[in-house]
């Protein structure tokens, strides 16, 4: 892992008084940026707009007008009988239990892998690069038959466990590098003071961890709470469907035209808390990009 | 050495996971290569082992070789529009402001960069869902904006359904890689800029000589990260084009499998397209690798 202290500081260095002659640069710059936002904003402020209007204003209407009246119509149209509140709690109760039990197992495994020596380390170091590496698509055939055959396809329980397995490669290797980079002086220390093995784990690596752990946390929750394969192809009675399924289905509905604000309103329910999480935990998030490509 | 302690926890901590993955992941690998020599149907029990059957159906297959072109243009197009879009924002955000000699990035870089990265954490079946909305032909945001010259069932026609699903692709990309190359780039040593600065490198200069060659690494692993995701593409292209897209211009290989798997029953041939897949995606591993190699890279992976 590269070092970080000799990063550029987050904030801009102290600057010199700008010359004249950079103005048009800085201000090409400007112009550039702004128009991407634009771009990447755009689109999210008609959907917001259009969600809070009647199917007639959506069809006539000028786009980005403001709508007639705030009316909350579409959303609970489309969180009871489009179920996706419905969505919306299985989506939390699977990723959530995911997360959990991958951010265990992972850090379980990564730890094992790379501070014990023992006959096929390696062999599961490149079984997990393989998993990491080939499509997803090629497993989800017979996955659909292993499920079937551990009696788990089509049920919340079994959902979870296939989002466990297939974020584990990324999990372990993240935290693979990050276990060989802690001090072995201080695992040497509590074996000596009589800790045992899970001892060591639990109360002196694992916290050490922390900050990789959060990094990795982040990535897999964004992974998984936007999976749209797995559900599709392994989740499909609807009553267990998850968020990413319940909003593509409003795409066929909306093929009635009576629909249309209500996927408007699906759309801003599912992207609504994402973005505000993502707003309050932006600085750890791009602090986990910078990681990720520093291993 | 061998106690209950030690047992239980190599047991626990590489057993279960293990277990896990082997169950889930790796055994429906080996069996998804296996079934591409059968001729499975999916439902009843019975299948017989057909060989190569499924690869030679799959060579002379017009639909296979649709796909398999409809992701090699993404694998193509989407990684390169993607980071040069976000290599320069990066540039930008970092050292694209006033000053010289020190290198500083615009004011406000910070509302850029948290806007940018926006499409990143929409989900892409929503991300998918908004632009087929924007797409529309009759009520979409595009035509609305658009005069009534330009305006076009975008993706419905076979000239613009590839062009416009690849915008979305690359709308719902730029912001992470950028966040990536912003990490790479602030981890470059200010010195080093400084000095090109003073030594009379200009903006472009600068970004080709000292930007480039530091952050190679990031760049190859980015590459290789957007392309097997271009190789997919199955969550845009499914909800952009439900059926493939006129004339199958947007049909790629994933949903290709996935019709076949599950609309048609033919396991044992959409387990050979997943093999195809496979093949595919280590071949343009490969790829990436030996030009970064050939071009004067170092190979070390990171």
């Amino acid at each position: 892992m590269a070092t970080l202290s000799e990063t550029v500081s987050e904030t801009a260095p102290p600057q010199r008084r700008p010359k004249r002659a950079d103005t048009p640069v800085a201000v090409g710059s400007h112009v550039v940026l702004i128009i991407w936002s634009l771009v990447v904003i755009g689109p999210l402020v008609w959907v917001f707009i259009s969600s809070f209007k009647t199917d007639r204003e959506i069809v006539s209407g000028d786009p980005l007008a403001l709508p007639q009246q705030w009316n909350l119509d579409n959303f609970i149209k489309a969180l009871t009988e489009g179920q996706l509140g419905r969505a919306m709690i299985n989506t939390v109760l699977v990723v959530g239990a995911a997360l959990v039990l991958v951010m265990l197992l992972g850090a379980m495994c990564a730890y094992v892998l790379a501070r014990f020596e023992f006959f096929g380390r390696r062999a599961i170091y490149y079984l997990m690069l393989a998993g990491l590496t080939f499509p997803v698509f090629l497993a989800i055939v017979p996955l659909f038959f292993v499920l079937q055959n551990l009696g788990v396809l089509n049920t919340l329980p079994g959902l979870t466990l296939t989002y466990v397995a297939f974020a584990l490669p990324f999990t372990v290797f993240f935290l693979y590098s990050f276990f060989q980079g802690l001090p072995g002086e201080i695992s040497e220390a509590a074996a000596i003071d009589g800790a045992g093995r899970w001892r060591t784990f639990f109360s002196v690596m694992l916290p050490m961890a922390t900050s990789g752990m959060a990094s990795v946390a982040i990535f897999n929750f964004l992974g998984l709470w936007n999976q749209y394969l797995l559900p599709v192809a392994l989740n499909t009675s609807r009553e267990n469907w998850v968020l990413s399924q319940a909003v593509a289905s409003f795409v066929s509905q909306a093929g009635y035209q009576s629909r249309q604000g209500q996927l408007f309103a699906a759309v801003v329910i599912t992207i609504i808390p994402v973005l505000i999480a993502y707003i309050l935990f932006q600085r750890q998030l791009q602090g986990s990009v910078s990681q990720g490509t520093m291993k | 050495m061998w106690s209950f302690d030690s047992i239980s926890f190599f047991l626990v901590f590489l057993g279960l996971p293990l277990a896990l993955f082997l169950t889930l992941v790796i055994w429906p690998f080996l069996q998804a290569a296996f079934y591409s020599f059968t001729n499975w149907g999916g439902f009843s029990q019975e299948f017989d082992i057909v060989g190569f059957d499924n690869y030679v159906r799959l060579v002379q297959d017009g639909t296979f070789l649709t796909a398999l072109v409809n992701n090699v243009k993404l694998a193509i197009v989407i990684p390169l529009v993607t980071l040069v879009i976000a290599l320069i924002f990066a540039t930008l955000v970092t050292v694209g402001g006033r000053g010289i000699g020190q290198t500083v990035g615009v004011k406000n870089s910070g509302f850029y960069r948290v806007v940018s990265f926006f499409p990143y954490v929409i989900p892409a079946v929503v991300t998918a869902v908004i632009f087929m909305k924007v797409f529309d032909p009759s009520d979409g945001l595009l035509n609305r904006l658009l005069p009534a010259a330009f305006e076009q069932n975008w993706l419905g026609s076979v000239s613009t359904a590839m062009p416009a699903s690849m915008v979305v692709i690359v709308w719902a990309g730029v912001g992470f890689y950028m966040l990536l190359f912003i990490a790479a780039i602030k981890s470059i040593p200010a010195e080093v800029y400084e000095a090109a600065r003073l030594d009379g490198a200009g903006r472009l200069r600068t970004l080709w000589s000292v930007t480039l060659p530091s952050i190679r690494e990031t760049v190859q692993t980015a590459w290789i990260y957007i392309g097997i995701a271009a190789l997919d593409a199955f969550v845009f292209m499914h909800i952009l084009n439900n059926s493939g897209g006129p004339d199958n211009s947007t049909l790629v290989m994933p949903q290709y499998l996935f019709r076949l798997a599950f609309s048609q029953n033919q396991f044992g041939y959409a387990s050979a397209v997943g093999v195809a897949m496979a093949v595919v995606t280590l071949v343009f591993a490969a790829l990436v690798f030996t030009i970064n190699r050939l071009s004067g890279g170092s190979t070390r992976s990171s």
